[in-house]
C-alpha cells in the first residue's frame, strides 16, 4: 500500500475516535451557520411582518377634535390608546412610543378648507420605534392625499393637478437580489466551515504530533516526508470537505423552509446552489488544509498552533469586507483570486445570477495553482531537520 | 554493522558533535556512554538519518547512508529519544501502523507482533488503547513498533530511561537475546553499570568527541583504574580539559 494512503487512513481512523474533534468538525461547525441564519431571519423578518399586520398602538390626545380622521386611521390599523398628561415627558422617558396630538383648532381649520395641523411626538434615537413611526406617517399622508383629492374633485378639477410629477418605481433587482442582501454573510459562514472542519486535525497531526513526541519516530520509517505530508493533507481536506458538504446541505434545508415557508424569502438557496458551489469548494478545502499545515509547522506547541489558526480564520472576512465596503461589482478578475472567487460565486448564486464556465474554470484553476504553490513551500519546510525535533 | 566515520555537527554556535568515529559490529552490543549533553543523541540522530552530518560519513551494512537514506532506514530499528505513541490507538494498532509503513504483509505483521509481545511481555495490554500506559508499557510498545520489521541493526537511545528495576532487567535480557540472534545493537546511556553489564564495546563520548573506546577491560587498563566508574571519570577528566565547548545531548 502506498505510504501516503497508510498515513491518510491512520489519521482518519484516529480522528474518528476523537469525539470532541468530531463534534466540532461535523456538527457544531457546519450546522452553526445555517442555524444562526434561520434564527436571525425568523426573528428579524418575523418581527417586521408581525408589526406590519398588527394594530399600531398610538396614544391619541384630542381625538374628540377629529373623530372622522381617527375613525379613518382606525380602519387602516391604528389602535387608539387613551390620552395621557405630559406626553413629552412620557415619550422622553420611553414609557410611550408614539403620541398623536390633535390641536383644539383642528376642526375649525378643516372646515375652513385650510391645512390642519396634527402633531407627532416620538424619540428618533430609538431605532425600534422607527418602523412604527413610518407606518403612522404613511397612514397620515394617505389620509391627507385622499382628502386633498376629494377637495379638488369637489371644486370640479382633476386631482392630477396636485401631482405634477408622478413617480413610477420599477425596481430592476430580481426579487432574489433583494433577499441576497441579508445573505451576504452566508459565504463567510461557508468559508469558516471549511477552515474549522479540518482545523483540529491539522493541529493534532502536526504540532500535536510533535508535542506528543511521535513525529521523530514516524519520520524514521523508510517513507519519504512528502508521502507523510500528503497523507496528512488528504485527511485534513476530507474533514474540511465533509464539513462544507454538511453545511451546504443544512443551508439547503434551511433555504427550503425560508423561501417556501411563512417567510417566503426571495433567495435562491436550493439544491442548485449547493451543487454549483461544491466543485468550487473542493480545491478550496485542499488549499485550507495545506495552509493550515504550513502555519502549524512553525508552531512549537499545540497551543501556539491554535492561536495561529485562530488568526487564519479571519482571512476570509477580508475579501468580503473589501467587496462590500468598496461596493465592487462582480467581475471576472475576482474569480482569479482564490477564496474571493468562491465567495463571489456564492453571492452570485444566492442572487439568482448564473456563474459561467469562464468564472468557474478561473476559480478552479487559480485555487489549484495556489494549492500546488503552498504545497511546494510546505514540503520544503517539512524537509528541514528542525521539524522533527520536539521543542 | 554501523560505521560512524569522523562525524561533525554544529547547531549555531554549538559544536554538538566534533569528530566522532566508531564501529558497531554485528552480533555485539555497542554502548555509547557519556554525560548529559555529550552529543550522544545528536550522533544517533545522524546515524538513523534524521539529521545530516556537516562532515563525515555513515556506513550501514557496507552502504553509504546519505546516498539512499530510505534503504538505510529499512535495515534500522530505532528507539529514539522521543517515543510518543498514538493514544487513541491500541498498542497493536500503533505497531501495525509502523508495520504498514515498513511494507510488511498482514500475516507477517501478526506473526511478528505475537513474537515480540511474548518476548517483551506485552500480552496483557497489547489490545488496550495506549492512553494511560505506564512508562514501561510505553517503552515496550515503542520498542516493538521499532523492531516490527526485524531489522538487522538496532539503535536504542537511552532505552532504560524512566524504567523501574524489573522493566530494566527484562529489557537487558531482551538486548542480550538480540545480540545472540546476531543483530548489531547500538545503545546510548549515561548509566555506567548498565553499559558495563551489557556491552562488548564501549564508546565514551564527552563534549562531542570520543575520549576513549574499547571493551570494559581495555578501558580499565587504559585508565589504570580497577572499576569502570573510576575509569570513566579518569578518562573524562583527562581528555576534556583540552576543549571546553558545550554539547547538545
Amino acid at each position: 500500500m502506498n505510504a501516503a494512503l497508510i498515513v491518510f487512513l491512520k489519521e482518519l481512523r484516529e480522528s474518528l475516535r476523537d469525539k470532541r474533534s468530531l463534534l466540532n468538525a461535523l456538527l457544531i461547525g457546519p450546522l452553526l451557520g445555517p442555524f444562526l441564519f434561520v434564527i436571525l431571519t425568523k426573528t428579524l423578518l418575523g418581527r417586521e411582518i408581525e408589526r406590519a399586520e398588527k394594530p399600531l398602538p398610538v396614544v391619541v390626545i384630542g381625538a374628540e377634535h377629529a373623530p372622522n380622521l381617527i375613525a379613518a386611521l382606525e380602519q387602516t390599523g391604528l389602535e387608539r390608546k387613551p390620552a395621557i398628561d405630559n406626553p413629552e415627558v412620557a415619550v422622553r422617558s420611553q414609557q410611550v412610543d408614539l403620541v398623536l396630538r390633535i390641536p383644539a383648532d383642528y376642526a375649525e381649520q378643516w372646515r375652513a378648507g385650510k391645512s390642519a395641523q396634527v402633531e407627532l411626538l416620538y424619540d428618533s434615537s430609538r431605532r425600534e420605534v422607527n418602523s412604527q413611526l413610518q407606518r403612522l406617517r404613511s397612514m397620515l399622508y394617505g389620509q391627507s392625499q385622499l382628502q386633498g383629492s376629494l377637495r379638488i374633485v369637489a371644486r370640479g378639477l382633476s386631482p392630477e393637478l396636485t401631482r405634477p410629477i408622478q413617480i413610477a418605481e420599477r425596481d430592476q433587482a430580481t426579487p432574489q437580489a433583494r433577499g441576497a442582501l441579508l445573505y451576504s454573510m452566508l459565504p463567510y459562514f461557508l468559508m469558516l466551515t471549511a477552515l474549522m472542519g479540518g482545523m483540529f486535525l491539522a493541529i493534532d497531526a502536526t504540532a500535536g504530533e510533535r508535542e506528543r513526541q511521535s513525529l521523530e519516530p514516524l519520520l524514521i520509517n523508510p517513507v519519504s516526508r512528502s508521502d507523510i505530508l500528503l497523507g496528512k493533507l488528504g485527511a485534513i481536506s476530507v474533514f474540511s470537505l465533509c464539513s462544507v458538504m454538511l453545511s451546504l446541505g443544512a443551508f439547503t434545508v434551511a433555504g427550503l423552509w425560508l423561501t417556501h415557508g411563512p417567510m417566503n424569502l426571495p433567495v435562491v438557496l436550493n439544491l442548485n446552489f449547493a451543487v454549483k458551489l461544491l466543485p468550487l469548494m473542493i480545491p478550496l478545502c485542499m488549499l485550507v488544509a495545506v495552509l493550515q499545515v504550513l502555519v502549524t509547522a512553525f508552531a512549537r506547541s499545540f497551543r501556539e498552533a491554535q492561536t495561529w489558526l485562530g488568526l487564519l480564520q479571519l482571512v476570509p472576512v477580508i475579501p468580503l469586507m473589501l467587496v462590500t465596503l468598496l461596493e465592487l461589482k462582480p467581475e471576472l478578475w475576482m474569480y482569479w483570486v482564490p477564496l474571493l472567487g468562491q465567495e463571489m460565486a456564492a453571492l452570485q448564486l444566492l442572487r439568482g445570477a448564473p456563474v459561467g464556465w469562464l468564472e468557474t474554470s478561473a476559480s478552479l484553476l487559480s485555487t489549484l495553482t495556489a494549492v500546488t504553490l503552498v504545497f511546494a513551500i510546505t514540503r520544503r519546510v517539512y524537509a528541514s531537520e528542525r521539524l522533527a525535533i520536539a521543542a | 554493522m554501523i560505521e560512524a566515520k569522523n562525524l561533525y555537527k554544529r547547531f549555531g554556535p554549538v559544536q554538538a558533535v566534533n569528530g566522532v568515529s566508531f564501529v558497531a559490529q554485528d552480533g555485539a552490543v555497542t554502548g555509547l556512554l557519556g554525560p548529559n549533553g555529550a552529543g550522544k543523541t545528536t550522533t544517533l540522530r545522524m546515524l538513523y538519518t534524521l539529521m545530516q552530518p556537516d562532515q563525515g560519513q555513515i556506513v550501514i551494512d557496507g552502504r553509504d547512508a546519505a546516498s539512499d537514506p530510505l534503504a538505510a532506514r529499512r535495515t534500522l530499528g530505532v528507539l529514539p529519544d522521543a517515543r510518543g505513541l498514538y493514544k487513541r490507538l491500541s498498542a497493536r494498532e500503533n505497531i501495525e501502523y509502523y508495520a504498514q509503513l515498513q511494507g510488511l504483509s498482514k500475516d507477517i505483521t501478526q506473526q511478528r507482533i505475537a513474537q515480540l509481545s511474548a518476548t517483551l511481555g506485552m500480552q496483557e495490554f497489547i489490545d488496550r488503547r495506549t492512553e494511560g500506559f505506564s512508562q514501561g508499557q510505553r517503552v515496550k510498545t515503542a520498542i516493538a513498533r521499532a523492531l516490527i520489521h526485524n531489522p538487522r541493526n538496532i539503535i536504542l537511545d537511552e532505552p532504560t530511561n524512566g524504567l523501574d528495576v524489573m522493566a530494566t532487567r527484562s529489557l537487558r535480557d531482551f538486548i542480550k537475546q538480540l545480540k545472540a540472534d546476531g543483530h548489531c545493537v547500538l545503545f546510548s546511556s549515561h548509566i555506567m553499570q548498565e553499559v558495563a553489564a551489557l556491552c562488548d564495546h564501549i564508546v565514551i563520548i564527552a563534549h562531542g568527541r570520543v575520549v576513549a573506546q574499547g571493551s570494559a577491560d581495555e578501558l580499565r587498563m587504559q585508565s589504570q583504574c580497577d572499576n569502570l566508574e573510576d575509569a570513566f571519570v579518569a578518562l573524562l577528566d583527562d581528555k576534556t580539559s583540552i576543549g571546553n565547548q558545550a554539547g547538545l545531548s
